[in-house]
């Protein structure tokens, strides 16, 4: 019998893993998410970057998010197995092992930051590694388990993505860079405590110590309002820095005023309310940020085609 | 002494999935490798100009 054969037993067929498995390990629609962030700082920063350069760059960025993922997917595999929405990844599925989603996410980590660098330049290049090695490191590994502030100090991680799009094409931070870190970071934990109010049997099972298992729902949503209330004075900055001007100013208020209202209506509801209006909170949110980072696009835009045209 | 269990021999249909999913990855790995050399080849064009191929040989 041949060597390789020996593999062929029952139980190696479950932990070889179709592409799609692969493809969860990236967790596709958190790449989303950091695609179209990564997208509009890129888009926004000034100065000149040829747009296959840019492709590439956005390409790093989403390829280093997703590898960040199967990392985060590799270190918790034992708490995904325990919660419902997570129960259904490759690996507390049974469908790849732990070994091969490090693999993954440890090639794909080197790759994704040393073609950005050969692309665009290594001041990026090097942003993207530290993003990759908050996420998945400090958050993942260190304080997901530790502190109720575990979002907070995590969505940092998420944060990074337009900073590192800008700095693909300036090569440097700047203040206007740090003020689009600012309203991703400030965004994150109302997002999430939206969520794990209506999850939270799901993290006390698991052990995380979500805001609303150790502080309680009132003390939850008492930080979510004070952070919404933040993220919509923050989401205002651009317009100070000048950035941008009324095309975004307009959209961002009247997104601050819903988002901020939803907040209020959580934070008043009654306790038998408290989850429908959470989820609402949470649904919202997502809307948000993509319409915010649009109109910051769309602003910046129609500016340099105004300025080009007179 | 007990001779050594023979470990559990795969059912036809079972190794059938298993030959399709290696293929499946196979050609995923494959079109990522062409991608990333199409990738590396413009970017040359791209950042050294058509003039990387004048040079003196």
């Amino acid at each position: 019998m041949a060597l390789v054969d020996d593999n062929l037993t029952a139980a190696g067929v479950a932990m070889e893993g179709e592409v799609s498995d692969y493809l969860a390990l990236l967790k596709p629609r958190v790449m989303s998410l950091v695609v179209f962030t990564a997208a509009a700082g890129l888009l926004v920063a000034p100065g000149p970057i040829h747009p296959f350069v840019a492709a590439i760059a956005i390409l790093c960025i989403a390829v280093g998010a997703g590898a960040s993922g199967a990392l985060n997917m590799w270190y918790d595999a034992d708490i995904d197995a325990i919660m419902s929405r997570t129960r259904n990844r490759p690996i507390p599925s049974g469908r790849l092992d732990r070994q091969t989603a490090l693999m993954f996410g440890l090639v794909l980590s080197v790759f994704s930051v040393a073609l950005l660098g050969l692309a665009a330049n290594w001041f990026a290049a090097g942003l993207l590694a530290f993003t990759i090695f908050f996420y998945a490191v400090i958050y993942t590994m260190w304080l997901k388990r530790a502190t109720p502030q575990n979002i907070v100090i995590g969505g940092a991680a998420g944060a990074f993505p337009p900073m590192v799009g800008w700095a693909a094409v300036t090569g440097n931070i700047s203040l206007d860079s740090v003020v689009l870190f600012l309203i991703i970071f400030l965004w994150t934990p109302p997002h999430f405590w939206a969520l794990a109010l209506y999850k939270q049997s799901d993290y006390a099972a698991a052990g995380i110590p979500m805001m609303p298992n150790v502080a309680g729902e009132r003390s939850t949503r008492n930080q979510i309002l004070v952070y919404a209330i933040l993220l919509s004075l923050a989401s205002l900055l651009p317009l100070a820095t000048g950035l941008t001007g009324w095309v975004y100013a307009v959209p961002a208020i009247g997104l601050g005023l819903v988002f901020s209202g939803l907040a209020f209506k959580l934070w008043r509801a009654p306790a038998e309310q408290m989850k429908r209006n959470a989820r609402e909170l949470f649904t919202f949110s997502l809307l948000y940020l993509f319409a915010l980072f649009l109109a910051l696009v769309a602003d910046v835009g129609i500016a340099r085609f105004l300025e080009m045209i007179s | 002494m007990t001779a050594p269990t023979e470990p559990e021999m795969l059912s036809k249909e079972d190794s059938d999935k298993l030959a399709k999913s290696r293929r499946g990855r196979s050609i995923a790995l494959a079109l990522v490798l062409g991608a990333l050399a199409i990738v590396f080849y413009a970017l040359t064009i791209v950042k050294m100009g058509p003039g990387v191929f004048n040079r003196p040989l």
